[in-house]
């Protein structure tokens, strides 16, 4: 499957990534009304780090989740076709274990877990990543994994 | 001391479309934003902004926009603003003050006086994408004969070596420790892309652009950073500098603080040193000088390459060119007073020197007069921006031109003239790695091969319109040229006629 990867060389700690993330996870789509008139939820995307060395962390859609497996509600599932992990909202409780078992801290909790689903228009399915997209110094790829 | 500088620039945020992301405050390498979350108010230190635009681009919002600071003076023509900061400064510091980029000065532009011509009725116009447009170019010298043998179709002369541009622009000369070794990485790509050549600048060859040697000029000048056989042999073509547009007369200091490991390693001097650039070659003191030199560069080339010679354009440029091309040089380059710098005195950049378009016409004129012009090419060099620039500047005598400032504003850079702090938002003039990895070399050749082959079209179209095919045919061609709003003795020293004539 096509992951997000980050190259660090290339990261240059602007933040754009995250500003796009919550924009298209947005109602309206306008990065000033999903920061100042919306509640929706945080980026599922997160730059680590400082201007010397920094990179954009996510979910890494893994061949094994651990957040799956470890789900108590069966709400976070990987889709068997596409690879993509993804919260089943309906079924969430909100526990927190997901948050918990991910190593990579790509998840977190808003009344239901909040984790990057490759903005997909639906469940289990990717998309155009906007974080991708946003990267002014293509830091951000989305390219065909190797690791399956 | 009571700083009595005042702030040359005003950050405007507006704050109904701010939405606190950072963006701007971790970007700024000056410290000009601060965006406190916990008081959910962002604050501006005015006096640090230098307008390169960094925050104002990368603002995901468009929320912020940089204007002149509103102090006004005192309403008066002479000691103005501008004049009583200088003094304020300098009283304040005792120094030098430095700047960057050409003369900002407004000194007329001649390429804005000067109008093309175009086909009507007599002489078609040509279609530039229905029929071909050449715009190869090749530099150096040429014989004055040429013998074709006629059964076997092939030239018996042994031509002389000659650079092949595919684009009648090239990439002028900035040094790695100037600008970023992602900049110089960049043009290198471009280069070879679109088959011209990129300048190494006085500070040596990296080692990761000795792969680009096929599309290279490798310079050496008074500091003879970097230059050792190997150098010398790396590139197509060696260009002696004498003298920089920007700052005709004078060397280059590039401080200690730039020069890293890397820069070091390439310029071959020690880190953390000076790396300065003495005023004069201090083996040149004469025509006669620099004919030696030339001709030790072509020994030590064993023939092979083109030896170009940049000379800034000053006031008896004419003759000093017809010095150069009798010494033996294959391409003069004329650079002209707008050409950029990393860093000049600012009285120097601002008051020495001629514009590139008076220099340019008074050296073709003089070579063609003293019948040695096809001996030798002439580039031009020091603020072309677009390509009627590059058209004007061929019809008034060049060969080729050189961009250096327009590769750079398409990597990003925002003229400033802050280059010499080397704290370069763009990536482009610093050494700072956490922002020179702001300029990916990849996104940045893109950039610049878009527009240089825009331009090429551009040239293309122009050249139709005039019903040449040719680039060669536009050469020298100043009847292609029209003046307007100049004098008679401009137009005399343009060698162009007046528009309506």
């Amino acid at each position: 499957m096509k992951k997000i990867y980050s190259i660090p060389e290339l990261c240059i700690n602007c933040g754009r990534c995250e500003v796009a993330c919550k924009t298209a996870h947005s109602k309206s789509k306008n990065p000033v009304k999903a920061y100042k008139y919306e509640s929706c939820p945080a980026p599922r995307i997160r730059v680590e780090g400082t201007n010397d060395f920094s990179f954009a962390s996510n979910c890494r859609h893994c061949a094994k989740p651990l957040c799956v497996e470890a789900c108590i509600a069966g709400a976070m599932q990987k889709d068997p076709e596409t690879g993509v992990v993804f919260v089943d909202e309906r079924r969430c409780v909100g526990c927190g274990t997901c948050v918990v078992t991910c190593p990579f801290g790509a998840v977190h909790v808003e009344q239901t877990a909040i984790k990057c689903d490759l903005c997909g228009s639906c469940q289990g399915q990717p998309g155009n990543p906007s974080c991708v997209a946003a990267c002014p110094n293509r830091a951000l790829v989305y390219v065909e994994s190797e690791d399956e | 001391m009571l700083d009595y500088v005042l702030p040359r620039y005003r950050v405007e945020r507006d704050e109904a479309l701010c939405i606190q992301c950072g963006v701007c405050e971790r970007q700024c390498s000056n410290g000009v934003h601060d965006v406190d979350t916990e008081l959910g108010k962002c604050f501006e230190k005015h006096s640090a902004c230098v307008n390169c635009q960094r925050c104002v681009t990368m603002c995901p919002t468009g929320a912020l926009t940089i204007t002149r600071w509103p102090q006004v003076d005192n309403g008066t023509n002479n000691w103005n603003l501008e004049a009583q900061q200088e003094i304020a400064k300098q009283s304040q510091t005792g120094s030098v003050r430095l700047g960057s980029m050409g003369n900002p000065k407004p000194y007329p532009i001649y390429w804005d006086r000067l109008l093309l011509n175009a086909s009507q009725v007599t002489n078609p116009s040509i279609d530039p994408l229905r029929e071909p447009m050449e715009t190869r170019v090749f530099l150096g010298s040429r014989p004055t004969v040429i013998k074709v043998n006629e059964t076997t179709k092939t030239v018996e002369t042994k031509m002389p070596p000659q650079l092949k541009l595919d684009v009648p622009v090239m990439f002028s000369a900035m040094s790695f420790g100037s600008i970023s070794l992602n900049a110089q990485k960049a043009l290198a790509i471009a280069a070879r892309e679109l088959g011209t050549y990129f300048n190494t600048g006085e500070g040596g060859l990296h080692r990761d652009l000795e792969q680009f040697g096929a599309n290279c000029i490798t310079q050496v000048a008074s500091g003879r950073f970097g230059v050792d056989p190997h150098y010398l042999n790396a590139g197509s073509c060696i260009e002696i500098k004498i003298g920089q547009g920007a700052k005709p007369g004078i060397g280059g200091h590039l401080p200690g603080s730039k020069i890293n490991a890397e820069v070091s390693r390439t310029r071959m001097i020690p880190e953390g040193t000076d790396a300065i650039s003495p005023a004069p070659h201090h083996d040149i003191y004469s025509i006669e000088d620099l004919r030696q030199l030339i001709f030790s560069l072509k020994e030590a080339t064993r023939y092979s390459k083109p030896i170009a010679v940049k000379i800034a354009a000053v006031h008896n440029v004419a003759a000093i060119a017809s010095g150069c091309a009798r010494a033996g040089a294959d391409i003069i380059v004329v650079d002209g007073f707008r050409g950029g710098t990393g860093a000049a005195p600012i009285r120097t950049r601002d008051n020495v020197g001629i514009p590139l378009e008076l220099a340019l016409a008074a050296i073709d004129q003089r070579l063609r007069d003293e019948g040695i012009r096809s001996t030798v090419s002439v580039v031009a060099a020091g603020s072309v921006r677009h390509a009627a620039d590059v058209v004007k500047a061929i019809a008034l005598g060049a060969d080729a031109t050189y961009i250096a400032s327009a590769a750079i504003i398409a990597f990003g850079c925002h003229q400033c003239q802050s280059c010499s702090s080397g704290t370069c938002n763009w990536g482009i003039a610093t050494q700072r790695p956490d922002l020179t990895k702001r300029l990916n070399p990849e996104i940045a050749a893109e950039r610049v091969i878009n527009l240089v082959r825009a331009w090429n079209h551009e040239i293309q179209e122009i050249m139709g319109g005039m019903g040449i095919n040719s680039i060669d045919s536009l050469r020298g061609n100043r009847l292609m040229l029209r003046g307007i709003g100049l004098s008679e003795k401009e137009l005399q020293i343009l060698g162009v006629q007046h528009a309506g004539e």
